[in-house]
């Protein structure tokens, strides 16, 4: 993952509430084995429906709960091979703002109004390291869970991170590990 | 101080402030490649295996097709293929195409025993809170998360709030578990659950089999809800006891002990507390295109006009477009094309037996094409046996093997543009079962009365 700490730029504006991923990344594309590659199936059908118009911009301004529904990480993927580099919502469904998170695009969750007004703005700057929106004519700062502000400041590898702490695992491992199924012993 | 059942699990899985082990890692085709991937690339290893457990399910076909080399579609293959290949080289046990075993991965994780009480079960897939119904901590997670689990046996996790819903009073006839979850995603929103592992107690749940529990916390990711639990008790034990991978003799008195420990304490605390009289719950039907999208089934499609938020009213008038629906047509008047009972949701052997007995001695109705889709190979077994699938095919039902099917649309199981269909499934998002395709989720029961009539009928006086 690529370290991130301003995005700015043009906004994108997608104004619906509980966009699911399947929109975002319709079913018929998950059978891909690779990460690259999503970018030209984002919102497939409702692009290709003319349901929605969708500029390539580095930001994209969407509705409250976006990302609800399937935990595809494939929808992250798509949204940042399109060309998306951090996303403003008045709220994200979980899974998809931790899956967004684990890929360097920025879930960014700023209120009602400051979303209408980048929107109506059409420009915005992202920085990561102040924990701030702004925009002509206003600024909001946004909440960030401090560890996956650093992770993703710095770029780091969480796999890495979780393995510098091998040894509090395997204690844990040892002493605190309850009696559980054993996958490998269940007959083939 | 008094513990919720959430505190307990999450305390005695961390392993530093923030890292939670994981008991359990199911994986299935869809959502592994990458992770595996990521895995080679890095030249790491699966930490444990032994808590790995891997199917094949998304892309199935459900046509009895024996081995994956001959899925005929060659991007299902390839995905099927690749976990084949995945999981023999990283020793991860895999029930694929030619397995008894094989199913839908949140079906036979239950099914098996590998699904216990007290456990951190994850898996790549957002249904996995079904778990949760054993009083375990069970939630979906991305493929980098699949890929953390696979080289760390852990997860970075920041602690959910805390949500109970409290039942109270009998469910009336006619009225099932997925009616009362489709009844609280109505009330608390699509949205309403997130941040939240959600707790269901209180005396309605209490009643309910291992199944109907599982059908509602299968579905606590369509309010956003994290986790889905309930407290086990002895309707669970006497689940677990006996199957493959539960604990015997010594081991399962142990088992219990610690399982006994698990329910919230008397006086714990949770963030919400919800209370929900379940003796007012009807039988349910999604209109639109959210699950929260959902109404009586002796009501009427909503009027947008009356909706008081410009936001909710927007939403609505889009998704009545979408599902071809004009307000205020009453639901027993919408008709199907199609009928499908099957999914994570409602593909257990109770779900089966419900709906058989629905249309046992009947026909489906000229205009509905109908399918029934065990959710495993196990289950298929079990209806066959009971004589489950000779009631479905007389009635003019078709019987297929096991896999996610027309839940999503992966495999050749799909909507035509178009088509309405009554689905004992999770999700009537735009597109889900087919481009085009119109979606409303409901019980086995109504799905099955729905089949038989080719329209929505109120299930509690219908004879």
């Amino acid at each position: 993952m690529e370290a991130v700490e301003v995005v700015e730029g043009p906004v994108s504006v997608l104004d619906r509430a509980d966009v699911d991923t399947d929109q975002i990344i319709p079913k018929q594309f998950l059978k891909r084995v690779e990460r690259t590659g999503f970018g030209e199936f984002l919102f497939y059908d409702w692009l290709r429906d003319g349901e929605i118009e969708l500029e390539a911009n580095p930001i994209l301004v969407a509705g409250r709960n976006f990302g609800c529904g399937s935990s595809r990480e494939h929808a992250p993927w798509a949204l940042q091979d399109f060309g998306f580099d951090a996303i403003i919502a008045p709220s994200f469904a979980d899974i998809f703002r931790s899956n967004c998170t684990k890929n360097g695009l920025l879930p960014i969750e700023l209120s009602e109004a400051a979303c209408a007004a980048i929107a109506a703005a059409g420009e915005a700057r992202v920085e990561l390291e102040s924990q701030a929106v702004s925009w002509n004519g206003g600024e909001e700062r946004f909440e960030i869970d401090p560890e996956i502000k650093h992770r993703l400041l710095n770029g780091l590898d969480e796999i890495a991170i979780t393995l510098q702490a091998d040894s509090e695992i395997d204690v844990f491992e040892a002493e605190s590990e309850a009696p559980g199924p054993v996958t490998t012993a269940l007959q083939a | 101080m008094a513990q919720t059942m959430f505190d307990k699990i999450w305390r005695a899985h961390e392993v530093s402030e923030g890292l939670i082990y994981i008991d359990l890692h199911l994986v299935h085709e869809v959502t592994s490649p990458q992770a595996f991937d990521g895995l080679r690339l890095a030249d790491r290893t699966v930490r444990r295996p032994d808590r790995t457990l891997a199917t094949a399910d998304h892309n199935v076909p459900t046509d009895g097709t024996p081995t994956a080399r001959l899925i005929a579609d060659e991007l299902s293959r390839k995905q099927v293929e690749t976990l084949e290949a995945n999981c023999e080289e990283f020793g991860i046990p895999l029930y694929s195409l030619g397995s008894d075993r094989r199913g839908i991965v949140h079906v036979i994780g239950p099914e098996l025993g590998v699904t216990q009480p007290g456990m951190t079960i994850v898996c790549g897939d957002s249904h996995t809170s079904t778990h949760g119904a054993f009083g375990a901590l069970a939630f979906g997670i991305g493929t980098s998360e699949v890929e953390h689990v696979l080289a760390t046996q852990c997860l970075g996790q920041k602690r959910p709030k805390t949500m109970r819903i409290n039942y109270s009073g009998a469910l009336a006839e006619g009225v099932v578990a997925k009616d009362l979850i489709l009844a609280t995603i109505g009330r608390l929103g699509t949205g309403g659950m997130s941040g939240y592992a959600v707790e269901y107690a209180g005396e309605t749940i209490e009643a309910l089999t291992m199944e109907n529990r599982m059908t509602i916390c299968n579905m606590t990711i369509e309010a956003g809800g994290r986790a889905g639990m309930i407290a086990p008790d002895q309707t669970t034990f006497d689940y677990v006891e006996g199957r493959a991978a539960a604990p015997e003799g010594a081991e399962w008195e142990a088992a219990l002990e610690r399982w006994r420990a698990l329910p919230s304490d008397e006086g714990a605390s949770f963030d919400t507390e919800v209370e929900v009289d379940a003796t007012s719950i009807s039988p349910m039907v999604t209109w639109g295109t959210t699950p929260g999208m959902v109404t009586e089934v002796a009501a009427a499609v909503p009027d947008p006009a009356k909706m008081n938020s410009p936001a909710d009213r927007e939403s609505a008038e889009r998704a009545l477009a979408y599902m071809a629906l004009e307000p205020n047509t009453p639901i027993t008047e919408i008709a199907l094309d199609r009928v499908f009972i099957g999914s994570c949701t409602n593909s257990r052997i109770e779900d089966l037996r419900e709906a058989a007995a629905t249309v046992e001695g009947r026909l489906v109705a000229a205009s509905v094409r109908a399918m029934v889709v065990p959710g495993s190979e196990q289950v298929r077994a079990q209806a066959e046996r009971e004589g489950l699938d000779e009631i479905f095919e007389a009635a003019g039902f078709e019987w297929r093997d096991a896999g996610c099917s027309m839940c999503l649309g992966m495999n050749p199981d799909i909507l035509a543009e178009g088509e309405r269909c009554a689905s004992t499934s999770n999700r009537n998002f735009e597109g889900r079962q087919g481009k085009g395709g119109r979606t409303h989720l409901v019980s086995p029961k109504m799905a099955a009365a729905a089949a038989v009539e080719g329209h929505f009928v109120d299930i509690r006086d219908w004879s």
